[in-house]
C-alpha cells in the first residue's frame, strides 16, 4: 500500500461524502491476497477508511462508474481519468454527476511478473510498496514447514507492459489531484510497441496473432473489465442473428478478439486492465497497439484527453480527404 | 492396499511404463506466461515438476472439454438429417501430479453428471473411465487455498487412483483404486517408516492451514434467508460478470448446447460448450424475460449454488473444493471465502466482506 | 449405453394452424422406430426437447395424452430460431424429439379428488394432455368433478376450441371458456381468467388445482383462490425456464436448489413459496 496516496484518497473521499457532494465514491480496497486490490464503492465517510492505493490497482474503475446515474466520485490515475472523459463524451456518465479524484501514477506492477520471479514460493505479504517509480518492493512468505523468505524486487523489472510506455501518468481533467504530479510519461516509446507487427508480412502477422490468442478461454474478462465495452448485448453474445460461433474453434475466438479490438480502436487509453484481468495471461495489447498507433499517426488523436472530441472512427464524412479511409 | 515407494531417480522408467498404455499429462510451466502452470503432455525424457502450487486451469477439461462435439448429422439423399453420436476415442489419459483438490473436483462432478438412470452423461462417463489420476499431495498450500474447509484437504484421496506424497528424494505411492494398484504394481513396497513420514507431513501441512471460513449459520439458515441477505447488493458492485471464476473452477459444470452447420446446411454438429451463470444470456428467455436479469442475481446465483443449493440437494456436499483458483484469478479479487463468511454472518451482525 | 442427448427421430404427420394470428401451430409426430415409441413413456405435464439438426432444441410441453396412442402432439409458439424453423416444416419432414423430461401433474397421488384446471393463453398445452387423460374411461371414474377454466384474448386465439366443445358435451366435465371481451359471434363467457375463476368459485374441499398461464394471470388468480380457501399445497403450477440439457446438469433452469427440467416443471405453490422467483 502506498501511504501518502492512500491517506490523501481517503481524506478526499471522506470529505466528498461528508459534504454530500457525491452519493458514492469508487476506489480500491486492499485485496484479500497480496498483489491484488479490490474495487469498492463507499457510501459513507466511515467506509472511506478502507480505501487504499497500491502498485496493484490495475483494473479500471471507470467501468464501475459507467452507466451509474447517482453522483459518483472515482479514484482515477491518468488512463482511467481519460476513460472517464471518454464515457462522458459517449453519454455513459453525466459530467455533473462525476467527480474525478485524480491520482498521479507511477505505474502499476504486474503480479504475474512478481509471481514468476518467486515461482514455487508462496507470496503471503507485500511489505514495502514505495511511491517512487524506481523504488523496490519487498514481498515474502512462509511455507507449511515454517521456513520464511523476503525478496526485494525492483519496480522497473516487474511493471505492467503498458505502464512502461504510458504517455499520461497524471490524471486528465480531474476535479482534484491528491498528490504532486509525476513526470508525465513513463519514458518508454509507445510507438515501439507496435514495431514488431510492422516488420512482419501478412502471413507472419496472422501466425503471431493466432499464437497470441490460442489460450483464450472466452471468459470475456477482457471485455467485461473494459470501460469501452458497454454494449447491452455484445456482438459475440447476440443469438439472433448469431455473428460468432460459441465454440473454442480458433476462428470464433479470433473473431471475438479482432472485432472487439476494432470496436475499441481510437477509444482505448492503453490502461492495460484487459491484460491484468486475463486469467490466461494473454497479451491483448499485441493487437491493440497497432490500431492505436494508426489512430495516433493517421489522425493525431489521443483518446480521452477531453470529453468533447469525437474519436476519429466514430466520425464519417463522405468527402473525407484521407486516402487511407477510402 | 500396499503402499509403494519410488525413487525420483527411477521416475523416468516408471513414467515410460505408464506411457505404454496412456497418454501422460503433467503440470508444466507455461512457455509464454512464466508464472502459469498448464496441463501438457509429459514428453519422454521430460521430468515432471514437483514444486508448484497448482495449474491455473483445473484438469476438468480432460473429462468435460470446453467445447465438445456430441453428435453429427449429414443430410441424406431423401433430404432428412438424423443426428448420430460421435464415436468415443479409445485413448487412455493419465494425469500425473494431480493436486488432491482436483481429484475431489472430478469426483464431485461424477455426482452431477451421473445422477441416476436418466441423468447419466455418457460423454462424461466415457472420458472419466479412460482418465486415470495419479495425485500429488500438497505439502505447501498457498495462501488462497482452503481445501481443508471444503470437504477436501491437502492430502485428500477422493477421486484419485493413486496418491503420491513427496518425501524429498523419493515418492510414497498409495494406490486407492484397482486401476491405481495396477499402475504401481511392480514398485517396491514402502517401509513403515515412509508411511509414517507421509502421515507426519500430512499432519504438519493440515496444521499449517489456518481456519478461514465458517458455515454453521449458513447451514441453519433457510434458502430464502440466505437469498435475501443485503450483502448481495454490495458484493456484486465489484463483479464484472465475466466467466473467469466459473471457467477456472474444478466443480463448475454449467454448459450450453449449440448446433453448427456448414454454409450449405448439409452437414453439421451439435456441440456443448462451457457456459457461465454470470452471463446475462445464460437464463434469458426467448421472450426477452430474464429470471436473473440483474448482475446481483447472477453473482448471488454462483455462491448460493455452491454453498446453499448444492448442499441442500446433495446431502451437505458443497460445490467447492477450496482450490482457491477463483481467489487468485478473479480480475477484481472477489474472494469466495469472504462471501461464504458473509453468507454465514449471524442475522444481527452487519453482513459485509471482511478485510483480510 | 443410453445417450440422454440423442433425440428419437420422428416424422411430422400433421400440422395444424391453431390461432388466427398463426403464431401457434400443433405438430403431430410419429416415431420412425416403433421401439422408440415404447421407450417414450410419458405423463401429462411432462415436456420434451424438440430437436432440429443444425438449428438446436427447444423445450416444449407435451400436448398429447399417453392415452391417445403413440403419436405425440406439441403446440408450439413461434418465438426463436428453433420454433421459427419448426413453423416452416411440413408433413413428412423428419426431426428429433428428446424426452420425456421432468415430472408431471400428481394426478395419481390425488385419486378420488375433484380437479380444477385454470389456464390462460398457450400455456394450456399440457393441460389439454391432462384433460384428455382425465376423460379416458380408465381414469374418469377415479376422480370427482372436473372444472376447466380457460381463457384467451380472442375467440381466434383459443387453442383446441372444437375439442373443448366436445369435452363439455361428452366428458362429464365443466368447461368455462372465456375471452377477454365480447366479439361478434362469441356466445361464451367474457372476462379475464381471474374474474371467471371468481364466478366459478371452485371449492377447495378434497380438491387440487392445476394452474398454467402468463405471470400476470397467475398473479391475479392467486388471490381468488386464496379467497375461496385454497391452501398452497393444493395448487400446482408448471414453470418454464430456459433449458439446454433437460436432465438436471447444465444449470440454467434452476430455481433455488431445484432444476425446472428435472425436479419440475410442476411444483406445488407451497414448494414455490420457499424458492426464489427466478422464473
Amino acid at each position: 500500500m502506498m501511504k501518502t496516496r492512500t491517506e490523501a484518497i481517503r481524506a478526499a473521499a471522506r470529505t466528498l461524502l461528508e459534504e454530500g457532494r457525491v452519493d458514492a465514491v469508487i476506489g480500491y480496497v486492499q485485496g484479500t491476497i497480496p498483489l491484488r486490490a479490490q474495487p469498492f464503492v463507499a457510501y459513507t465517510p466511515e467506509e472511506c477508511d478502507r480505501f487504499i492505493w497500491s502498485s496493484f490497482c490495475g483494473g479500471n474503475l471507470a467501468s464501475i462508474a459507467s452507466g451509474r446515474t447517482d453522483r459518483v466520485a472515482v479514484v482515477a490515475q491518468g488512463c482511467v481519468s481519460r476513460n472517464l472523459n471518454g464515457l462522458v463524451h459517449e453519454n455513459r456518465i453525466q459530467r455533473e454527476n462525476l467527480y474525478i479524484i485524480g491520482v498521479p501514477c507511477i505505474g502499476m506492477l504486474d503480479q504475474r511478473k512478481v509471481e514468476a520471479k518467486l515461482f514455487g514460493r508462496n507470496i503471503e505479504f507485500l511489505k514495502r510498496d514505495p511511491e517512487e517509480d524506481l523504488g523496490e518492493i519487498v514481498v515474502g512468505g512462509c511455507n507449511a514447514m515454517g521456513e520464511c523468505y523476503e525478496e526485494v524486487i525492483k519496480r522497473r523489472d516487474v511493471k505492467r507492459d503498458n505502464c512502461y510506455t504510458c504517455m499520461h501518468r497524471n490524471p486528465v481533467g480531474a476535479d482534484t489531484v491528491v498528490v504532486e504530479p509525476v513526470s508525465e510519461t513513463a519514458g518508454g516509446d509507445i510507438n515501439a510497441v507496435a514495431t514488431p507487427w510492422m516488420r512482419f508480412d501478412a502471413d507472419r502477422r496472422w501466425e503471431e496473432f493466432a499464437k497470441n490468442f490460442e489460450d483464450c478461454i472466452r471468459c470475456y474478462a477482457c471485455r467485461d473489465v473494459c470501460p469501452l465495452c458497454y454494449c447491452t448485448t455484445c456482438f459475440v453474445d447476440e443469438s439472433n442473428p448469431q455473428w460468432c460461433g460459441k465454440t473454442q474453434d480458433s476462428a470464433d475466438v479470433q473473431t471475438f478478439h479482432i472485432l472487439r479490438a476494432f470496436h475499441c480502436a481510437g477509444r482505448c487509453t492503453d490502461c492495460g486492465a484487459c491484460e491484468s484481468a486475463c486469467p490466461q495471461g494473454i497479451k491483448m495489447r499485441r493487437l491493440t497497439s497497432m490500431l492505436e498507433k494508426d489512430v495516433r499517426t493517421l489522425w493525431g488523436h489521443e483518446p480521452g484527453m477531453d470529453s468533447t472530441t469525437k474519436p476519429p472512427l466514430s466520425t464519417y464524412r463522405p468527402d473525407d480527404p484521407e486516402d487511407h479511409f477510402k | 492396499m500396499q503402499h509403494r515407494i519410488l525413487s525420483k531417480d527411477s521416475l523416468a522408467a516408471f513414467l515410460e511404463g505408464l506411457r505404454k498404455e496412456h497418454v501422460v499429462y503433467a503440470p508444466k510451466r507455461d512457455k509464454k506466461v512464466p508464472n502459469k502452470m498448464v496441463w501438457k503432455i509429459l514428453e519422454p525424457g521430460e521430468s515432471p515438476l514437483f514444486e508448484f502450487a497448482n495449474t491455473d486451469m483445473s484438469p476438468k477439461d480432460f473429462v468435460f472439454p470446453q467445447s465438445e462435439c456430441l453428435m453429427r448429422f449429414r443430410t441424406g439423399e431423401d433430404g432428412t438429417s438424423v443426428l448420430k453420436p460421435i464415436e468415443p476415442e479409445p485413448r487412455k489419459t493419465l494425469l500425473f501430479n494431480v493436486r488432491p483438490c482436483d481429484g475431489k473436483g472430478l469426483s464431485f462432478m461424477d455426482m452431477i453428471f451421473c445422477q441416476d438412470e436418466q441423468t447419466n452423461d455418457v460423454y462424461w462417463r466415457d472420458k472419466r473411465e479412460r482418465t486415470l489420476m495419479v495425485g500429488l499431495a500438497c505439502n505447501n498450500p498457498c495462501p488462497s487455498c482452503f481445501c481443508h474447509e471444503a470437504n477436501c484437504g491437502p492430502h485428500s484421496e477422493t477421486g484419485l487412483d493413486v496418491l503420491m506424497t513427496d518425501l524429498g528424494t523419493r515418492l510414497l505411492l498409495k494406490p486407492l483404486t484397482d486401476r491405481g494398484a495396477t499402475l504401481v504394481d511392480g514398485l517396491p513396497e514402502a517401509a513403515p517408516g515412509d508411511v509414517d513420514r507421509a502421515e507426519e507431513l500430512k499432519g504438519t501441512v493440515e496444521a499449517s492451514m489456518k481456519p478461514v471460513i465458517r458455515t454453521e449459520h449458513l447451514e441453519a439458515r433457510s434458502l430464502m434467508d440466505a437469498y435475501n441477505l443485503p450483502y448481495w447488493d454490495r458484493v456484486c458492485e465489484a463483479c464484472i460478470n465475466c466467466g473467469t471464476c466459473t471457467f477456472v473452477c474444478p466443480t463448475c459444470h454449467c454448459f450450453d448446447i449449440q448446433d453448427e452447420t456448414t454454409p450449405d446446411g448439409e452437414e453439421g454438429r451439435r456441440v456443448r460448450n462451457w457456459d457461465f451463470c454470470m452471463s446475462p444470456l445464460f437464463t434469458l428467455h426467448t421472450s426477452g424475460h430474464n429470471p436473473r436479469g440483474k448482475k446481483m442475481a447472477r453473482v448471488r446465483q454462483r455462491f448460493m449454488h455452491k454453498y446453499k443449493y448444492i448442499p441442500m440437494k446433495r446431502n451437505g456436499e458443497v460445490g467447492c473444493v477450496g482450490c482457491g483458483r477463483c481467489v487468485r484469478l478473479c480480475p477484481v479479487n472477489i474472494d469466495i471465502r469472504d462471501v461464504i463468511n458473509a453468507m454465514n454472518a449471524p442475522a444481527e451482525a452487519k453482513p459485509e466482506g471482511q478485510e483480510v | 449405453m443410453l445417450n440422454p442427448y440423442l433425440p428419437y427421430p420422428v416424422r411430422i404427420t400433421d400440422v395444424r394452424v391453431e390461432t388466427e394470428d398463426k403464431t401457434l401451430r400443433t405438430f403431430e409426430f410419429e416415431f420412425l422406430n416403433p421401439k422408440d415409441a415404447k421407450a417414450f413413456d410419458y405423463h401429462p405435464g411432462q415436456f420434451a426437447e424438440l430437436s432440429i439438426p443444425g438449428v438446436g432444441e427447444s423445450p416444449i410441453g407435451i400436448a398429447s395424452s399417453p392415452t391417445e396412442g403413440d403419436r405425440l402432439l406439441f403446440t408450439v409458439f413461434r418465438a426463436g430460431s428453433v420454433t421459427g424453423r419448426l413453423h416452416g416444416m411440413q408433413v413428412g419432414d423428419v426431426m428429433g424429439v428428446r424426452g420425456p423430461m421432468g415430472n408431471w401433474y400428481p394426478l395419481d397421488a390425488h385419486e378420488g379428488k375433484n380437479i380444477t384446471i385454470i389456464a390462460g393463453g398457450y400455456a394450456v398445452t399440457t393441460l389439454r394432455a391432462t384433460m384428455v387423460w382425465l376423460q379416458d374411461p380408465k381414469n374418469r371414474d377415479r376422480f370427482g368433478s372436473i372444472d376447466f377454466i380457460y381463457g384467451a384474448r380472442t375467440p381466434g386465439m383459443l387453442l383446441y376450441r372444437d375439442e373443448m366443445a366436445a369435452w363439455q358435451k361428452t366428458g362429464g366435465v365443466n368447461c368455462h371458456i372465456t375471452v377477454d371481451r365480447e366479439f361478434p359471434g362469441w356466445t361464451g363467457l367474457t372476462g379475464f381468467v381471474p374474474t371467471v375463476t371468481e364466478q366459478v368459485a371452485p371449492n377447495p374441499n378434497n380438491a387440487i388445482a392445476l394452474v398454467c398461464g402468463p405471470p400476470i394471470m397467475i398473479k391475479f388468480t392467486q388471490p381468488v383462490l386464496d379467497k375461496c380457501g385454497w391452501k398452497a399445497d393444493q395448487i400446482y403450477l408448471s414453470l418454464e425456464n430456459r433449458m439446454k440439457c433437460g436432465i438436471g446438469i447444465c444449470g440454467r433452469c434452476n430455481v433455488g436448489h431445484q432444476y425446472v427440467c428435472k425436479d419440475g416443471p410442476v411444483f406445488s405453490k407451497a414448494e414455490l413459496d420457499q424458492l426464489p422467483v427466478e422464473y
